[in-house]
């Protein structure tokens, strides 16, 4: 059997997840040039939301098709809580520190929320299974699509669409643009920069929360630790991308994804390589990429070269 | 140059963030060493992951042990000594397990050690008890070196540590188990091998894999995943268009149940078959309908179904422990019932007192330990293994584990 397309469909699920996470980094960073590195945790809390929704709000035996939607809003509702939470508490008042301040403090958020999970959501210290989509897998010639992916094949171009529209189209989508060239400007000119940042974090939550989602209905399961590796590897690909760069956050992601996939299934066939290939080997690969583009293309697949302003 | 370098600090920062969150240990019950009515007490220390992945097993290791020692005072096992415990968390990381052995061998009233439960994290504790003849017993390594040194499979055995014994029995008979029942009496007869690299999964697949193809069976692909992930889809490609009729599996539950499930979604419906670090009720939970079938193997017969277990099964009832007793709980209360028996003899040795030199004592005596425990006569060879070398396999029905066939290993 060839299992090319198989294996290019698995990484472009799993690049679409990152993708969907690395929204949220790279929008944070483009504006307020900060990594907020407690980005991960707010995919989970997205996740937990979307679990509580079901578990404790949804009666029991909903069936998928109308819980799905409501879960997607509690997902949204806690990650942008969260979200807006950590901006006003932990990030505004750091917001004329020297940066390495508000990374520090995103690191410790990042395990104040993980731990708050661990030791507040009822069973948590172990993982939790996810609801899953009623439904058998799908075939398409060679390819087989799980019941749960197909959401997140819907979910993550549909997100990137109404992102476009949103940053291209609106007022506030302007403003946001307006505020990551130069923020000092923007506010002469009017803008809200404060309401931009609430905004944009919480534009990025929302893109977790859906991406929190897609993970639980994907893998079955979500766990405390889960946004730990996935928010480090969305930072990558954010990276990848360029960082501040919308579509290249999406890209990146793609990116990151396929060649993870790809090194998992060919490396070890490539003579002299056998050594090197293999699971475990994935994200040595995935980095030695990265390398290589800020190595060749410091400002990432789509990053512009901007003149540094400080 | 600013934003560069601030993505330097921040990858260096990441960095830092992977190894802090490593090696953090969280205890539970600082416990001191309170002596109560005169009597002496004897801290029994338990080592096992009571918090993350595989907390479910730690924790039941843990009651075990607390049942015994309660069990012990209970009937004054011992004239004139209290046994207490002292568990502490290594969450399944070596760094954590050195750190606690340290901690275990300063207080003085430790004289004996169950745990831990990972292969890997005994590795790093071994010399550390060792130096301080501190005798370990646990209840659920399964790696072959840990007593027999590192040669043990070229045939040049050699006992590291004189202070290390455990209850269970090793994956080189545990693999060489599992190989025979599934080419002998499952009939599949093409496997897929996949490990997580520790030292636990590699050692359990490396046995299997070479039992199985010396019974003729052919091996179709082989991987190594990575434990912190999730995503196995790209693997369960491979193995669905490897054409393998069963996937063996060297490691845990957390990842082998997830990793079940996606190579059934991905079209391969073959079983999936593992050793005992699978045997656990959070393994079905994670492998969801679809898991029905797996299969595992586990150090000695069905605690429930054995006479001597059915004392066990109803006082850890009555205990009315919060956590079930998992896959280890016999294997648990055995090891702490051998630190007490052997402090028993020393004790008796010394006119009922504790003598100065107890910890080299008790290390003494537990080689000549002998008793009828839970899960059958409880005894250790020249080496510090188990002598009793029953394994059981066991296949999910019906959402629970059932003992399909119990044996002994004969090479």
């Amino acid at each position: 059997m060839n299992e090319l397309p198989q294996q290019l469909v698995n990484g472009l699920l799993l690049g679409s997840m990152y993708g969907l996470v690395a929204i949220g980094y790279t929008m944070v960073y483009g504006i307020v040039q900060l990594i907020n590195f407690a980005h991960g945790e707010i995919f989970m809390t997205g996740a937990f939301g979307a679990l509580t929704v079901y578990l404790y709000v949804l009666p029991d035996g909903t069936t998928m098709w109308i819980a799905l939607p409501l879960m997607l809003v509690g997902a949204i509702f806690v990650a942008v809580t969260v979200a807006v939470g950590a901006e006003r508490f932990a990030y505004r008042p750091l917001r004329t520190a020297p940066r390495l301040a508000p990374l520090i403090t995103a690191i410790g958020l990042s395990l104040a929320l993980q731990q708050a999970v661990w030791a507040w959501y009822p069973n948590a210290k172990s993982a939790r299974t996810f609801p899953q989509i009623e439904g058998g897998p799908f075939e398409i010639g060679s390819v087989t699509i799980q019941t749960g992916d197909v959401f997140l094949f819907i979910a993550a171009p549909i997100s990137m669409a109404v992102l476009a529209y949103f940053v291209m189209k609106t007022r506030t989508g302007r403003g946001m643009q307006a505020t990551a060239q130069d923020p000092d400007t923007a506010k002469l000119m009017g803008i809200n920069t404060d309401r931009i940042i609430v905004v944009a974090f919480a534009l990025g939550a929302a893109f977790a929360a859906v991406g929190g989602l897609a993970y639980g209905l994907k893998y079955g399961q979500i766990d405390f630790r889960m946004g730990f590796i996935l928010g480090l590897k969305a930072f990558t690909a954010a990276v990848l991308g360029g960082i501040g760069n919308i579509y290249g956050a999406m890209i990146g992601g793609v990116v990151l994804g396929l060649a993870e996939t790809m090194a998992t299934a060919y490396i070890a066939d490539v003579p002299g390589m056998s050594q090197l290939g293999g699971q475990s080997w994935a994200n040595v690969w995935a980095f030695v990429l990265l390398i290589l583009v800020l190595l060749f293309r410091p400002q990432g697949l789509l990053g512009e070269r901007v003149a540094d302003r400080a | 140059m600013r934003q560069r370098s601030l993505i330097a600090i921040t990858a260096a920062l990441a960095a830092g963030a992977l190894t802090l969150t490593a090696c953090g240990s969280r205890d539970e019950d600082g416990g001191g060493s309170d002596s109560n009515g005169g009597d002496t007490t004897v801290v029994i220390g338990v080592d096992a992951p009571l918090t993350g992945d595989l907390s479910a097993l730690g924790l039941g290791i843990k009651n075990s042990v607390d049942l015994a020692a309660k069990t012990a005072n209970k009937e004054k096992t011992v004239e004139g000594i209290t046994f207490k415990v002292e568990a502490l968390d290594d969450q399944a990381q070596p760094s954590s397990g050195q750190q606690n052995a340290t901690k275990l061998v300063a207080d003085k009233d430790v004289l004996g050690v169950v745990g831990p439960l990972n292969s890997s994290v005994a590795e790093s504790m071994q010399k550390v008890f060792d130096d301080a003849k501190l005798v370990e017993v646990s209840p659920a390594n399964t790696n072959p070196a840990l007593t027999q040194g590192t040669k043990w499979n070229g045939g040049e055995k050699a006992r590291p540590y004189k202070s290390y014994f455990r209850t269970a029995t090793t994956d080189a008979i545990q693999g060489p188990f599992a190989a025979q029942y599934v080419f002998n009496d499952a009939k599949k007869k093409s496997v897929y091998v996949i490990d997580d690299k520790k030292t636990y999964g590699a050692g359990l697949a490396a046995t299997f894999t070479e039992e199985f193809k010396k019974l003729g069976g052919k091996v179709v692909g082989t991987q190594h995943i990575d434990p912190d992930t999730k995503d196995f889809s790209a693997v369960a490609t491979q193995v669905k268009s490897s054409g393998a009729d069963v996937v063996y599996y060297g490691g845990e539950y957390p990842q082998a149940g997830p990793l079940s499930k996606q190579i059934k979604a991905a079209g391969a419906k073959i079983p999936l078959v593992g050793g005992d670090g699978i045997y656990s009720a959070d393994f079905i939970k994670l492998a969801g309908a679809s898991g029905t079938g797996d299969l595992a193997t586990s150090v000695g017969a069905p605690v429930e179904d054995l006479p001597s277990a059915k004392e066990f099964v109803s006082s850890y009832k009555a205990a009315g422990y919060k956590e079930a007793y998992e896959a280890y709980g016999g294997y648990s209360y055995d090891s702490g019932w051998a630190i007490i028996e052997a402090v028993k003899k020393v004790v008796e040795d010394n006119d009922g007192k504790l003598p100065d030199d107890a910890r080299a004592k008790v290390t003494e005596a537990m080689q000549g330990v002998s008793f009828d425990g839970v899960t059958g006569k409880v005894s250790f060879d020249e080496y510090g293994d188990a002598t009793n070398k029953q394994l059981t396999v066991y296949s999910v029905e019906g959402g629970t584990w059932k003992p399909v066939k119990s044996g002994t290993y004969e090479g």
